[in-house]
């Protein structure tokens, strides 16, 4: 079976520094896939090759079986793919309802069948009684989840998810966990760069660890944080 | 046409547009550092010309000699208007500043035009139909002296920069805001202090170019529009590209003038800025591409 | 169920609009003619300020180069009637065409090469000063020597070829500027609106929301250089003179955007109130200032700056924000009505 993504020898330069560095892995469908790693080990580049932000300067990346490396990330949404921003992006000065129906807008062009599809959104993540908020005026935690609601407005098969557990306390955390083990049961795809491991090992059914770049482990969680070139270079003797 | 005419054009072109080039420098330093798009430059440019023109009719004031007092009212112009006004609008959104500078430059232009009405006036030293025969060149006095001037106060500037101290904090400021900050730099007081030497610095340019233009209200606004293109052509940001600007801005329009119509030479200038924009945001010697 | 969207706008408000409307329809009766001049300046620049809404509060652009598609407008559809003896309606659609022409050019050029901000807006200004200075030399239309619209007799009100009193003109400008509020909002509450909206707050967040931001950003300033088009053909064939160093002067295009800024930019009501305001005032101070004697050339435009200024410094989202809540009439404040 075909995976529903697939990166291969995937590199990035910027100006001389290698940000990815011949990485290949590929997605399968139904998976919740996690890429870990220290600071600057390249997973939001990569992220961002994914999402069409800029293109790879070698490789491929193909999604439901066509090339998307180097498309606009405007189209790659279309296609399927949703993402969110490691630094949360609501659109400021919308509300929290509006946030969500620009996002629904784009499969459903009829504004009150876009409504419709946000106010379900809003419920199912816990948002509705604050929808009428402007989202500059929103907390932390609720301001991460109108950003997984707005992605998922735009009814995604693949969901990339930038550290959406950083910054929220173990509570939130759950309850973030919680949410996406019941989107991927679902039927929705997750691809997820996170620090959170415990979010990780509860979560994740694959991992890939990239470090300065490099795919350095992939494979089931129990593997790969007992694989001694993760744990010198990552995880040290953090424990689990 | 024999190629004494073009030369003469030309080396006219390059005095004027080192006077420009001074101009546009000022604007260049505030945008380095305070990162403010002063749309009020040219204005505050006509501010020091009329100051000029009126101590002429008063006293007979060389405007040469003026320049320095001049240029220090100016000074403390820029330095109480960043201070005052635009130092909250640091942080606000892009067209928030510029509007604030665009209501500023109003202002100024209209203001002058009520205190010195429309029409045109100048400064005609006892030197202004002088000129130099170097060679083959024919040059004019004026245009001479203040391209002189120009130099030596550009010069001034980047020595200041290079190794005053409070001019190398202030680098510091443009480099980098938080460790200037980290530092102990009083960076409103910098941002302020340069604000005010920018504004010195189109002070002493308008002090020069009264010498060789006449003065109307709506020349602000006109060579606001010029500083832009000036400094964006030879690089926001870049002290040196605006000398460099200025001096090609000068060059191209003075031989715009002669082969084509006069009235057309400013559609050159802003030719060329399109044409900066589209290809080449960073100008020629800009630091930052946009 | 009421919409919660950004721009609902409430039952209280729609009444209030309709009785504004009724009495601007019965206006002319009433008013002197000096009066009605003024109001044909404030509904002129009430419709532009919404024009050019579109571009800067909607969609996120700002255009300090706007008084170029007004000159087009303008002399595209002087220049026809003058030369052909075409009625300025049959010309709307070439000045239109025009305009957006100029205006996809601009955009393209801009959105293609990413010019952004203030090096977007210093672009438009380029723009409009090249056609300054090339009308200036366009023989065609005169050129500096002006183009110039035979003034009918005034007795009689010829629609077709927009010659006749005030009172015409005024009914005009009035319409074009109760259409262009019904667009706006219909645009604000569309598909297309949420995407410029979107595209102003945020247009990488837009673009990862499978928004074609720069076809989008296209639309707007396409739509915003036709409607504005519209403007300049009334200009023309109200003050029946065309000077390229007039029309196209950047003046021209600050005064468009002092009455949306002022009145607040991205808002549906902003733009028409900053236009009253600002025109009524200013006029106001003027005739104060006629009585007393007191008329220097550039008054009024100090004042314009001044009152740009304290906005700009105090009021930083316009007059309407903080005067619509005040007044009970923004979002929040109805949402029990329903």
């Amino acid at each position: 079976m075909a995976a529903l993504l697939e990166v291969a020898g995937v590199s990035k330069n910027f100006s001389g520094l290698r940000a990815v560095s011949d990485v290949s892995f590929a997605v399968p469908e139904g998976a919740m896939f996690a890429v870990i790693g220290p600071n600057g080990a390249g997973k939001t580049t990569l992220f961002n090759m994914i999402a069409g932000v800029f293109a790879p300067d070698a490789g491929r990346i193909a999604f439901l079986g066509e090339r998307i490396d180097g498309h606009p990330s405007h189209e790659i949404c279309r296609r399927g793919i949703g993402r969110t921003f490691q630094l949360v992006r609501p659109f400021p000065g919308l509300s929290v309802e509006d946030n969500v129906m620009v996002g629904a807008l784009l499969r459903h062009p009829n504004t009150a069948d876009a409504r419709q599809r946000a106010h379900r959104l809003l419920a199912e993540l816990d948002l509705y009684d604050i929808r009428a908020q402007i989202a500059a005026t929103l907390t932390l935690p609720d301001r991460k989840r109108l950003e997984v609601a707005r992605a998922l407005a735009t009814d995604p098969k693949l969901l990339l998810l930038d550290e959406v557990m950083a910054g929220l306390r173990p509570t939130e955390t759950d309850r973030m966990v919680d949410l996406l083990r019941r989107l991927n049961q679902g039927g929705l795809t997750i691809l997820l760069i996170e620090h959170v491991m415990r979010a990780v090992m509860s979560l994740a059914s694959r991992i890939l660890v990239l470090h300065h770049g490099a795919a350095i482990a992939e494979g089931a969680p129990q593997d790969v944080v007992r694989d001694p070139a993760v744990v010198q270079s990552y995880l040290g003797s953090e424990a689990l | 046409m024999p190629a004494e005419i073009y030369l003469n054009v030309a080396v006219s072109g390059l005095l004027t547009g080192l006077v420009y080039g001074l101009m546009a420098l000022g604007l260049s330093v505030i945008f380095g550092v305070v990162r403010v798009v002063n749309f009020a430059h040219g204005e505050m440019m006509t501010i020091a010309m009329y100051i000029a023109v009126a101590l002429f009719a008063a006293f007979k004031l060389d405007p040469l000699l003026m320049m320095v007092p001049i240029a220090a009212v100016l000074f403390v112009f820029g330095y109480a208007l960043q201070i005052g006004v635009i130092n909250p609008f640091i942080s606000r959104p892009e067209h928030s500043q510029f509007m604030l500078l665009v209501a500023i430059a109003i202002i100024i232009v209209n203001g002058l035009l009520i205190m010195f009405g429309p029409d045109a006036r100048n400064v005609q030293t006892s030197y202004a139909f002088d000129s130099f025969a170097v060679g083959p060149l024919i040059v004019d006095a004026t245009k001479t002296y203040a391209g002189l001037a120009a130099i030596v106060v550009a010069a001034a500037l980047f020595a200041f920069f290079r190794f005053a101290a409070v001019g190398k904090a202030i680098r510091a400021c443009a480099d980098n805001y938080t460790g200037a900050l980290v530092v102990g730099l009083d960076v409103k007081r910098l941002y302020a202090l340069t604000f005010g030497i920018g504004a010195a610095c189109t002070g002493a340019a308008g002090v020069m170019l009264v010498l060789i233009v006449d003065v109307t209200p709506p020349l602000g606004p006109a060579y606001t529009l010029l500083a832009f293109v000036i400094v964006i052509t030879g690089g926001l940001g870049s002290m040196p590209g605006a000398l460099i600007g200025g001096v090609l801005i000068g060059m191209t329009e003075a031989m715009a003038g002669l082969l084509f119509t006069p009235s057309a030479k400013s559609m050159f200038a802003f030719a060329i800025l399109v044409l900066v924009l589209l290809f080449r945001p960073q100008g020629i010697l800009g630091k930052r591409a946009s | 169920m009421k919409s919660l969207s950004l721009n609902g706008v409430s039952r209280r408000v729609w009444i209030m609009l309709a009785a504004l409307l009724a009495v601007f329809l019965v206006v002319p009766l009433v008013v002197n003619d000096y009066l009605l001049t003024i109001l044909i300046l404030i509904f002129y620049f009430a419709y532009l300020a919404q024009a050019w809404n579109i571009m800067m509060g909607f969609a996120g652009q700002l255009s300090l180069g706007h008084a170029l598609y007004v000159g087009l407008g303008a002399y595209t559809t002087a220049a026809l009637y003058i030369h052909f003896g075409l009625s300025p309606w049959l010309g709307l659609p070439f000045a239109i065409a025009i305009a957006a022409a100029a205006g996809a050019v601009i955009a393209f050029l801009a959105f293609r090469f990413r010019v952004a901000g203030v090096y977007f807006a210093i672009l438009t200004i380029a723009f409009a000063e090249f056609a300054r200075i090339g009308f200036d030399h366009f023989d065609w239309v005169k050129g500096s020597s002006g183009l110039f619209l035979p003034v009918a007799n005034y007795a009689e009100s010829d629609l077709w070829n927009l010659r006749g009193k005030p009172v015409m003109f005024y009914y005009l400008m009035l319409a074009l500027t109760v259409a262009a509020l019904a667009l706006c909002h219909a645009l604000l509450r569309s598909r297309i609106g949420y995407f410029w909206q979107a595209i102003r707050e945020d247009e990488d967040a837009a673009r990862a929301l499978g928004i074609d931001t720069f076809r989008y950003k296209m639309a707007a300033v396409v739509l915003s250089a036709g409607m504005t088009s519209i403007a300049g053909v009334f200009y023309a064939f109200y003050y029946n003179n065309l000077f390229p160093e007039q029309v196209f002067h950047i003046s021209r295009s600050i005064e468009i955007i002092l009455a949306p800024i002022i009145g607040g930019i991205g808002t549906l009501f902003g733009p028409i109130l900053g236009a009253f305001l600002l025109t009524g005032l200013a006029e106001s101070i003027f005739e104060l200032m006629n009585a007393f004697g007191w008329t220097p050339p550039g008054a009024k435009q100090v004042f314009y700056g001044v009152c740009l200024l304290l906005v700009v410094m105090l009021l930083p989202h316009g007059i309407w924000p903080p005067l619509a809540r005040k007044l009970g009439l923004d979002r929040r404040s109805n949402e029990s009505e329903h």
